[in-house]
């Protein structure tokens, strides 16, 4: 099990600048093939107006990780463990460090103050927004319809609100595009769609689950730009998901790299990038082409394959593709977080946790 | 929208087409023809009369002529002045034994339609929605008997069931009283108080296999990307479920009546037949083993074509349901 | 833009671990050895998860039971199927007592008890009582009528009956000229149950034939049948086969009727194979070993029958065990019209037209449960059977 000490008092602390303190997560599917362990120990903070990037390859947990945030994990999905400390604005009032803190991993998933919280105060964007969107209602009804859950407003009211935030987001000719399908629209216009239904109620942090993946370049770069805009105009905070490191290093300022649902490391993107800690983290920096080399250069992949979810390595998950993998070390113990300095925190016994460094630890068994 | 339904009108035509010449062809198949069968009855006693009725009757639709002058005499007929033919067995003119009774064929498929979608739409949002609970077994069972038992065989047993425990036989579609009476509220009050059997016999077998779609249609939906978007945005569970899997769910379903029409039709015919009900079933049958051309041929045709006009309405109301597919159209042209 | 090598799904939870393996592993050799273990390894695949289907295992026995009926109906019927005797028109069902009361006590002995009855002076209809005191002894393997099975060898045995082959046995009752109901249920499974198979295998080549022309070809000639497909599917089926069957002449003897019907289900029954057929071919046409065969030149017709077909028999295996249980139904509806198979011939459909007329069912409702059950069960067996087989041969598509 994961090691991770964290006090469940009857107020929970955050950090000041905290917005949301994801700590300790546990997100698990039970299958019939058996217990997935989609998120084993997920821990993380975002702050206040940041960007917080999660990285890792796919199948690591991090739209699941995303997902659980919100409570709407897939069934037979259920979040069984850990906690998720969310400082709750008053609505109206402004973005201070002020409000009340909600764990909104002890929240019921169907109760009303966790819908309220959907869309309201934490809105997602996900990756194909193709599907979704429903095919058959314009976008104009979908968007107006999430202003109305939120908002008590007219019709009228909601349809120019909507019409406003589609323009906002960069949609030309936002009056009429209000009636139009999504298959009538290109994919980059959907992507701005749906961040406008998100942006319509005006979250504290809105959630983007790969939002370019599925888009070309050109676009790609167009939708980022438009998200750092909205930032600053919107002053949310946002958690963007991705397997792409470039992109990363565009929007973040601050990244916790994933591997088999765990958090490995995390920091601000500087010393991510100038001075990883983790071997997996400096894997993936390598698999980086460099500038000037040309794209005809084989990238530096890492080595192996993500083990089966059903089958988990022993201690560190990392150690059967890890190039300074310890037997006997490694393979018995999970690493504990340990902290580098305030914001810096990784997961390898390289760092400390192995009996021999003199950390107790629990044993995987 | 104009546009796609006059598309589709004129498609139609060939299926058209194609359905009057396949019922002559059915009906001509059967070896000899009612009157060579009913003047051979008649032999020695040489009724002249009748003799000389046969021959006008062979006359005018040229009984002994080749079978596409044959065709085009009848069809044409069909088509410019509504003459269907002469029975021979009633000895009246085919359109007046067929309307009465294929306006009935048709409110009776019509209702066990919306009867039976109405008990699958229910009965499989509830299983999906529900997926693996008791209810859900319980009514994927029920679905599999009606699957499995033939309406006429349903038909024997709630006959049986009725008449050993209600001591009364079901049957017909009015009562004694009313048989012959023209139509009024009354008739048609009584009419719909026997309907409700053969609706409830032919929408058992429609309902079985519709339910089936619509669960697995909504189990799809469900898991679709738009669901947990419309979750993440705050919607409670029971309206995002009606206002997105369910209305996307219904689409495929929609378009599962084009071809459940013609099951409800043979359900009809078959039922009735059973239940000897005033529809097309029974006289249908009789026709055909008596070769009674005219009359079978015409039964045959019409039942094509109200199964198409069905399908027609059905594509109908799922292009106005699904924006989707006339735009695909539109993009093909 | 860099990316990070994204690391092959294996661990989504929605692709079967053991799909991975065979499906990826890059076999050298030929196409026909890459096809074969293509196949193969589905079939492997298929029966694994066939097995886990416990409803579709228990309808599989049930089945096979069924069809044992067919090829050994003699054995299993007691009596012959014509077998009749006016002493015991519409006898009720008996009870087979296990044990007897003597004088000395309980003994083991299976039999049957006699019947007694008297008639109503009105209505001519009897009314039976158990005799307690007759006792006909009940036997497996005992010697009754003889018979040829499969015209080769001629035997008396039948796997139970009375001792005494004039006794009387009705265990699921008699009809009205006093024939064992159990005995023509089984016989009647001769023609019920093969309808179904002769009719599936004529609509399985009509369907493959045309099917795979459709979907091989594409272009016109698959829309030209794709339009007849549509056009025999908009026809209500009933009305269509009712008068195909009245077409039938009254002058062919039941064996040619027998095929007549099976030939008048196909005409319908085909359009349903040819789909399945046609949307495999669809998605298979863009498979790499079939581009593959198509590059090395073999030919089309080799192409389909050696590579293509071999490589969805399970998805037709599982669409024809849908189609039979229509087939059945479909037999059966004929034959309770009058149209299809008659008397002296046994098949289920006749014998439920023999229980059309509702008062007199309501004194005799064995006549028509029995076969009704017989009926109900089989098909029920044959959909749960089909169903297992289509989700095991494609569990991602149902
Ligand atoms: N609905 C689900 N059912 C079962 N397992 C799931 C489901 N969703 C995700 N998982 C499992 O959770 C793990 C993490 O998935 P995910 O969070 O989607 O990865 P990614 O990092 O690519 O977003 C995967 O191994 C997957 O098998
Ligand atoms: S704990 Fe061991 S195996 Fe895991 S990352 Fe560190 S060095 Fe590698
Ligand atoms: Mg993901």
């Amino acid at each position: 099990m994961v090691a991770e000490s964290v006090q469940t008092s009857a107020s929970p602390e955050l950090d000041h600048d905290s917005l949301l303190s994801v700590r300790a997560l546990q997100t698990h599917f039970p299958l019939d093939q058996g217990l997935v362990k989609a998120v084993d120990g997920a821990s993380f903070d975002i702050r206040q107006g940041t960007t917080l990037c999660v990285v890792g390859e796919s199948g690591c947990g991090k739209s699941v990780t995303a997902r659980s945030i919100l409570q709407i994990v897939d069934r037979p999905g259920r979040v069984v463990g850990g906690e998720i400390l969310f400082r709750r604005q008053r609505r109206g009032a402004g973005k201070g460090p002020d409000g009340e803190i909600v764990d909104l991993a002890a929240l019921d998933p169907k109760g009303a103050q966790m819908r309220r919280i959907r869309g309201g105060d934490i809105a997602m964007i996900f990756q194909e927004p193709m599907t979704s969107l429903s095919p058959v209602h314009t976008i104009g009804n979908q968007i107006v319809e999430a202003i109305q859950l939120h908002e008590n407003v007219s019709n009228r009211e909601a349809k120019e609100r909507a019409v406003e935030v589609l323009h906002k987001v960069g949609v030309p000719r936002a009056k009429q595009r209000f009636d139009s399908y999504p298959f009538e629209l290109s994919g980059g216009l959907r992507q701005r769609a749906m961040i406008a239904m998100a942006l319509s109620c005006n979250p504290a942090l809105l959630i983007a689950d790969e939002p370019t993946t599925a888009l070309d370049v050109t676009t790609q770069a167009q939708i980022l730009e438009l998200m750092r805009e909205l930032q600053d105009d919107y002053g949310m905070a946002i958690m963007f998901i991705t397997h792409d490191l470039g992109v990363v290093a565009e929007m973040a300022d601050d990244v916790v790299v994933m591997y088999l649902g765990m958090t490995v490391e995390r920091g601000d993107v500087v010393s991510i990038f100038h001075d990883p800690q983790h071997p997996y983290t400096r894997a993936l920096l390598r698999s980086i082409p460099t500038m000037g080399m040309g794209t005809r250069t084989r990238l530096n992949t890492i080595k192996g394959m993500v083990p089966d979810p059903y089958d988990r390595p022993h201690g560190c998950p990392f150690h059967n593709r890890c190039g300074e993998y310890m037997p006997g070390t490694c393979d018995q113990i999970v690493p504990p977080p340990i902290d580098l300095d305030e914001h810096r925190q990784v997961r390898c016994l390289l760092h400390g946790g192995a009996p021999s460094s003199g950390v107790r630890n629990e044993v995987n068994t | 929208m104009l546009k796609y339904i006059a598309r589709r009108l004129l498609v139609m035509i060939p299926t058209l087409f194609a359905i009057s010449l396949a019922s002559f062809f059915i009906i001509q198949l059967p070896p000899g023809d009612f009157l060579t069968t009913y003047a051979a009855g008649m032999g020695a006693q040489d009724n002249i009369i009748a003799r000389e009725q046969l021959a006008v009757l062979e006359e005018r639709y040229g009984l002994d002529e080749p079978f596409h002058v044959q065709y085009w005499r009848w069809i044409s007929n069909i088509v410019c002045c509504g003459d269907f033919g002469q029975s021979f067995e009633w000895n009246q003119p085919v359109s007046s034994l067929i309307w009465d009774r294929l306006t009935l064929t048709m409110l009776l498929a019509v209702v066990s339609t919306l009867f039976t979608w109405l008990v699958a739409f229910l009965i499989g949002t509830y299983s999906a929605v529900r997926q693996y609970s008791l209810g859900d077994y319980f009514w994927t069972f029920i679905g599999f008997i009606g699957l499995a038992t033939p309406n006429f065989l349903l038909a024997l047993v709630l006959m049986y069931i009725s008449f050993r425990y209600f001591g009364q036989s079901v049957g017909g579609l009015f009562s004694p009283e009313y048989q012959n009476a023209p139509w009024s509220l009354g008739k048609a009050w009584d009419l719909f108080q026997h309907l409700w059997i053969p609706v409830v016999i032919i929408a058992t077998a429609g309902a079985a296999s519709t339910i089936r779609i619509m669960r697995a249609n909504l189990l799809d939906e469900l898991h679709r990307p738009y669901t947990t978007t419309a979750r993440a945005k705050g919607m409670q569970e029971w309206r995002l479920i009606a206002k997105y899997p369910l209305r996307l769910a219904l689409n495929p379903f929609i378009s599962t009546v084009g071809w459940t029409i013609p099951t409800l039709v043979s359900g009809e015919i078959i039922v009735s037949v059973v239940l000897d009900l005033p529809t097309t079933g029974p006289l249908l049958l009789r026709a055909l083993s008596s070769q009674d051309m005219y009359l079978a041929g015409s039964f045959l045709m019409m039942l094509g074509v109200l199964t198409l006009i069905g399908t027609l309405l059905s594509d109908i109301l799922l292009a106005w349901l699904d924006p989707r597919i006339q735009y695909e159209k539109a993009g093909r042209r | 833009m860099t990316h990070v090598e994204p690391a092959p799904d294996t661990t989504g939870a929605r692709v079967d671990p053991d799909t991975s393996p065979e499906g990826s592993s890059a076999v050298p050799g030929g196409t026909k050895r890459r096809n074969n273990l293509y196949t193969a390894s589905q079939w492997r695949l298929m029966w694994w998860r066939f097995r886990k289907h416990k409803l579709a295992m228990v309808s599989a026995i049930f089945v096979v039971f069924v069809y044992l009926l067919v090829l050994f109906a003699e054995f299993f019927a007691p009596f012959h199927s014509s077998d009749f005797d006016a002493e015991y028109q519409h006898a009720p069902p008996q009870s087979l007592h296990l044990f007897e009361e003597t004088d000395d006590g309980t003994r083991f002995n299976p039999h049957v008890k006699g019947f007694d009855y008297e008639s109503d002076e009105e209505t001519w209809r009897r009314t039976y009582t158990t005799d307690e005191s007759e006792i006909y002894p009940v036997r497996p393997f005992v010697h009754g009528h003889e018979y040829e099975l499969f015209g080769l060898i001629t035997t008396d045995i039948h796997l139970f009956g009375p001792t005494d082959p004039d006794a009387p046995m009705y265990l699921f009752g008699a009809d009205r000229n006093g024939r064992d109901i159990l005995s023509r249920v089984i016989y009647g499974t001769q023609i019920s149950m093969s309808i179904g198979v002769v009719g599936v295998v004529l609509s399985l080549v009509l369907g493959i034939v045309l099917g795979g022309v459709s979907g091989y070809f594409g272009g016109w000639i698959d829309s030209a049948i794709q339009r007849v497909i549509e056009f025999v599917r908009s026809l209500p089926e009933i009305p269509l086969w009712m008068a195909l069957a009245a077409a039938l002449p009254q002058s062919w003897s039941q064996v040619q009727v027998y095929f007549g019907i099976t030939v008048i289900l196909s005409i319908v029954g085909w359009t349903t194979l040819a789909r399945v057929v046609r949307g495999k071919f669809f998605s298979l046409r863009e498979e790499d070993f079939v581009t593959a065969a198509v590059l090395d030149g073999v030919s089309k017709p080799r192409v389909i029958f050696r590579h293509m077909l071999p490589s969805f028999t399970s998805h037709i295996i599982a669409a024809v065990t849908l189609a039979i249980p229509a087939m059945i139904l479909a037999e059966t509806a004929l034959s309770f019209l009058g149209l299809g198979l008659t008397e002296p011939t046994v098949s289920w459909g006749v014998l439920l037209r023999e229980a059309q007329d509702i008062p007199s069912i309501a004194h005799t409702p064995w006549v028509l449960i029995v076969p009704a059950v017989a009926v109900i069960t089989t098909v029920l067996a044959l959909n749960f059977l089909g169903d297992g087989l289509r989700d095991a041969a494609d569990p991602y598509n149902k």
